[in-house]
């Protein structure tokens, strides 16, 4: 089973979970900090959820700044598989690894529970594992969660199969219900809610595992020297 | 020279604004039941050195750009004086 490298912010919360339920799945999560520079011999990348750099300015705002940044959009770049979970969602859309913005909830609160997501498309790190149409029970936990972007990013999104869930009965007003997207390269995936807290039935769902499953079993297409390129924006 | 800066940073029409919602809500019961349209941004103030006006602008421009606004969901207004 492969390694996944656990970025930690600080103000990064769901660290520990990530790597737990990696863990329980067989696989090593390794936690990363920020100020480092080089990602390591690691498989793939999770940026967990949490307020990095206390959400200052706005969500996901200063953790561009962070000198992991460096590495993890390199390794984006080369084809490397990212997965940005919740907060870790909003650094990518900030750091220009994902298109559109995490604005604040349509509902104005913010939201604590489980919803349902189907899947959209499996081609991505965090849904081969699964089947088209899937329709999984896991927690969102956020108040910047509603996805937003221009028209014509949608009309992208939707051309190139890049949303990769969705929300089966909308939380929080996201454009088009969606839950999760990909990149053009369809190697770097943000998704809000938190496969780590629904790994087993015991959490109240064990739903999470397939999603978790997936990004463990993804071969990095480095170690084949072969990557899509990863365009910004 | 040096130019005082007002960057004020706002939610584009249409982006949800729950802190401005709540303070509209909020007012009748003060008796301000005539306020409407509360939109509550932020005001950042820094100062700049530049040779004239038009860089002190631009280089301002490009940092609310690129850092202090998000352009999918907020716009920058630049005052300088």
């Amino acid at each position: 089973m492969s390694t996944v490298g656990v970025v930690v912010f600080p103000g990064s919360n769901c660290e520990h979970d990530v790597v737990e339920a990696l863990t329980a799945l067989g696989g090593r999560g390794e936690l990363l900090w920020h100020g480092d520079d080089h990602l390591g011999d690691v498989d793939s990348v999770v940026l967990p959820g949490g307020f990095a750099h206390g959400d200052y300015l706005r969500p996901g705002a200063i953790a561009r700044f962070s000198p992991i940044l460096g590495a993890v959009t390199e390794f984006a770049r080369s084809g490397g598989p990212v997965v940005g979970i919740c907060n870790g969602f909003q650094i990518l859309t900030e750091a220009g690894l994902l298109p559109g913005a995490l604005q604040k909830n349509r509902g104005l609160k913010f939201i604590c529970r489980d919803v349902s997501v189907r899947v959209e498309s499996r081609e991505s790190p965090l849904t081969s594992a699964s089947a088209v149409g899937d329709v999984l029970r896991v927690p969102i936990n956020h108040f910047e969660g509603n996805y937003t972007c221009s028209p014509e990013t949608l009309a992208e999104l939707r051309a190139e199969d890049r949303v990769v869930l969705r929300y089966v009965a909308n939380p929080n007003g996201s454009i088009d219900d969606i839950a999760g997207v990909c990149s053009a390269g369809r190697n770097v995936v943000g998704l809000m809610p938190h496969p780590e807290r629904a790994y087993d039935p015991l959490l109240g769902s064990g739903d999470g595992r397939l999603l978790l499953t997936s990004i463990l079993e993804t071969t990095p297409a480095k170690k084949h020297g072969v990557g899509p390129p990863v365009p910004a924006g | 020279m040096k130019f005082d800066v007002l960057v004020e940073v706002k939610l584009r029409p249409g982006i949800a604004d729950p802190a401005g919602a709540t303070i509209e809500r909020s007012l009748p019961a003060l008796g301000f039941s005539e306020v409407e349209g509360v939109r509550v941004g932020k005001a950042i103030r820094f100062t700049v050195e530049a040779a004239d006006e038009d860089s002190a602008r631009a280089r301002v421009d490009e940092l609310s750009r690129r850092f202090l606004a998000n352009p999918v969901i907020e716009d920058a207004v630049v005052t300088l004086s």
